[in-house]
């Protein structure tokens, strides 16, 4: 697998304007290294585990089940798996993106994963705890109560609009990695 | 804390089940979550500096500024504004928003602040691109923006 010099250009352009800051404005470069350094130890814990979570999920998981857990034809049931599924602990939002990424290709609708990424940034459970505590239980009843149902009508929306206009590149993408995957495979059997 | 349990829990009782049924299979699963790791890492590492730019700027102190206790329909699109860009840990962002509306500013600027805080993402739209596709992503945010909006001027009359 070649990890190519491209993927890594954002990267670059970001170093450039850390280096760049921290000759026209020290004291912001020092407080955004802070800032890296608390999230990239908080990283370096949460996501070796998340990632070898996602990897027994693709391993175990048959692609049907997860159709029918959260396909589209999954309805309410699925709506409701995706909310739990989102408000568990688990961790902050960038974790859920290749869990979510893993769960579109094994099947889920576009509306399921609205509603679990929707969840998982928007109404977590400790986090409702510390909204309760500062800014009392009448907002964050109202918020929650407010934010579900838009969730689950931005997710039909999307739904509805992803079967219609297909976003091509990006299930291009997905084929290939499959193809990736499978011969992957294919050179481990041999 | 909770998060970290949570996950080496989960991974834990994962891993054992996998290992006792086939050690294939969870070999083969290591193998799928070393790529997935390489293939995200340079979306992460950009996340990352993204992240501290943000907060290393728009601190606290900037965003109280910023949003301040004015009641202007300004003051909560500024708060949207920030929600939408900035990532901030919800320890950080709760007790901010709790001192902001006791300085006076409005729920609704209060709400769009956190509503456009969890439902748009800024900082974590290269990794959600990688991940989900162009589009998807730009509706999602889109429709988030707008939904933020939408939930604030409904908790402004109510409250």
């Amino acid at each position: 697998m070649k990890v190519g010099f491209k993927q890594y250009i954002g990267v670059f352009v970001i170093g450039a304007v850390y280096i760049i800051l921290s000759i026209v404005r020290v004291d912001w470069a020092v407080q955004s290294s802070k800032v890296v350094w608390d999230y990239l130890k908080e990283m370096v814990l949460i996501l070796p585990p998340v990632f070898m979570l996602m990897g027994l999920i693709e391993a175990w998981i048959p692609k049907n089940k997860i159709q029918k857990w959260l396909g589209g034809d999954s309805g309410l049931k699925g709506i409701a798996i995706s909310f739990v599924l989102g408000t568990l602990p688990t961790g902050p939002l960038y974790v859920a993106f290749p869990m979510a990424s893993t769960l579109v290709r094994k099947g889920a609708s576009h509306t399921n994963i609205v509603v679990f990424l929707g969840a998982w940034a928007a109404l977590k459970i400790p986090q409702l705890m510390v909204e309760i505590k500062f800014l009392g239980i009448a907002f964050t009843l109202l918020r929650f109560v407010l934010t579900l149902a838009t969730l689950i009508v931005m997710g039909l929306i999307i739904e509805g609009v992803l079967h219609r206009f297909p976003d091509k590149e990006w299930l291009k993408k997905g084929d290939e990695q499959v193809e990736h995957s499978m011969m992957d495979t294919r050179e481990r059997e041999v | 804390m909770i998060t970290i349990i949570t996950i080496y829990g989960l991974l834990a009782v994962g891993l054992v089940a996998s290992l006792a049924k086939s050690k294939e299979k969870t070999l083969k699963a290591c193998m799928i979550a070393k790529k997935a790791f390489l293939k995200t890492a340079p979306s992460l590492l950009v996340m990352l500096g993204i992240v501290g730019l943000t907060l290393g700027i728009l601190t606290p102190e900037t965003i109280s500024k910023l949003v301040g206790a004015e009641a202007g329909i300004m003051a909560t699109l500024i708060a949207a504004a920030v929600g939408a860009i900035t990532l901030i840990p919800s320890l950080v962002a709760f007790p901010l928003a709790g001192s902001l509306l006791r300085s006076g500013a409005t729920v609704m600027t209060i709400s769009a602040f956190i509503t456009s805080l969890v439902m748009v993402g800024m900082v974590t739209a290269p990794m959600e691109v990688k991940e989900l596709g162009k589009r998807f992503t730009l509706l999602r945010n889109g429709l988030g923006l707008f939904a933020a909006l939408l939930i604030a001027f409904i908790m402004g009359v109510v409250l």
